[in-house]
């Protein structure tokens, strides 16, 4: 990756545009032609430097519920209740952390009752019956921009 | 909303064609118009239900290999406070005031963002200092087991 992929970059994680050629929309920004920035778009997301490149969306306000969950787990186990918690699909961020309470899964389901029943049954196939919901009361921050270098 | 915006929504939540005109080709496969698909997007993007189209990196392979998750004990008169001063720091990606339970007491997430871990430990402890805290933790991920988009309204 060079300055201009940078530049590219810093641009469409804020915002891609939503125009009718939104590549060229982004190379007049530039100065760069508008199938310079298609091929190198390409190439950073073949080179998985882009995860994704679509939309993002406020989960409460399509009717979704969501929250962050956290047990505390014997290092021997985590292959096993790992497999069990990954299998649902509304587990979209699953980690191991330092500390006593090690792992750390967020979970998303289309109600309150569908939440809490997931997390049940969860707790009912990994026989740990203390997985702790961490339910956000108040969002003060979501921005996934990561600056990026560009001379 | 209503069921075509929904089925707006199942298109762009996954990858947006790197091509030309993509909106085009959306909106070709949903039989509208493109410019129906563009005022839709753009309206739900005003009502706040789309928060952005654009760019999730991979944010270790872009650079930044310093990423903890810290929790902070923080008391309940200050959290409007102090989430304020957290959210306006740079590194920091996601602020929430969660629940706690009693053999957890933390009750401010953030995701802090650096380079390094030592960076991202210096950040921390900056932002420790300018808000006044002692009691929090910081979490840096040992091993990722899992990192996908949820897929909204599938069948």
């Amino acid at each position: 990756m060079d300055n201009m992929d940078h530049s590219i970059l810093n641009l469409i994680q804020r915002e891609f545009p939503i125009d009718t050629r939104p590549y060229r929309v982004i190379a007049e920004k530039l100065g760069i032609e508008e199938e310079e920035v298609i091929q190198r778009v390409r190439k950073m997301k073949e080179n998985l430097h882009i995860r994704k490149l679509g939309g993002t969306f406020n989960s409460n306000k399509l009717g979704y519920k969501s929250t962050l969950c956290t047990l505390a787990i014997e290092e021997n186990r985590i292959e096993e209740v790992a497999k069990i918690v990954n299998s649902y699909p509304g587990v979209t961020h699953n980690y191991i952390r330092n500390g006593e309470y090690n792992m750390w899964f967020t979970l998303i389901a289309e109600s309150q009752e569908a939440l809490e029943a997931t997390i049940k049954e969860i707790e009912e196939k990994t026989e740990i019956h203390e997985i702790h919901t961490l339910q956000a009361k108040k969002v003060f921050k979501i921005n996934v921009d990561f600056p990026l270098k560009a001379n | 909303m209503d069921n075509l915006d929904k089925k707006i929504i199942r298109w762009i939540q996954s990858d947006i064609p790197i091509e030309k005109e993509p909106y085009k080709t959306i909106a070709t496969n949903l039989g509208i118009e493109e410019q129906e698909l563009l005022d839709r997007i753009e309206e739900m993007q005003k009502q706040g239900i789309i928060r952005r189209i654009g760019a999730i990196l991979n944010h270790r392979s872009v650079g930044f290999h310093g990423n903890g998750m810290v929790a902070w004990r923080v008391e309940d008169s200050k959290t409007e406070e102090i989430g304020k001063i957290m959210g306006a720091q740079r590194e920091i990606s996601h602020c929430y005031e969660r629940n706690c339970f009693p053999e957890w007491p933390y009750n401010m997430y953030t995701m802090v963002h650096a380079e390094t871990t030592e960076d991202c430990e210096g950040i921390i402890k900056r932002i420790a200092e300018e808000i006044g805290i002692t009691d929090y933790v910081v979490l840096f991920s040992t091993r990722e087991l899992k990192k996908t988009s949820f897929k909204y309204f599938e069948e």
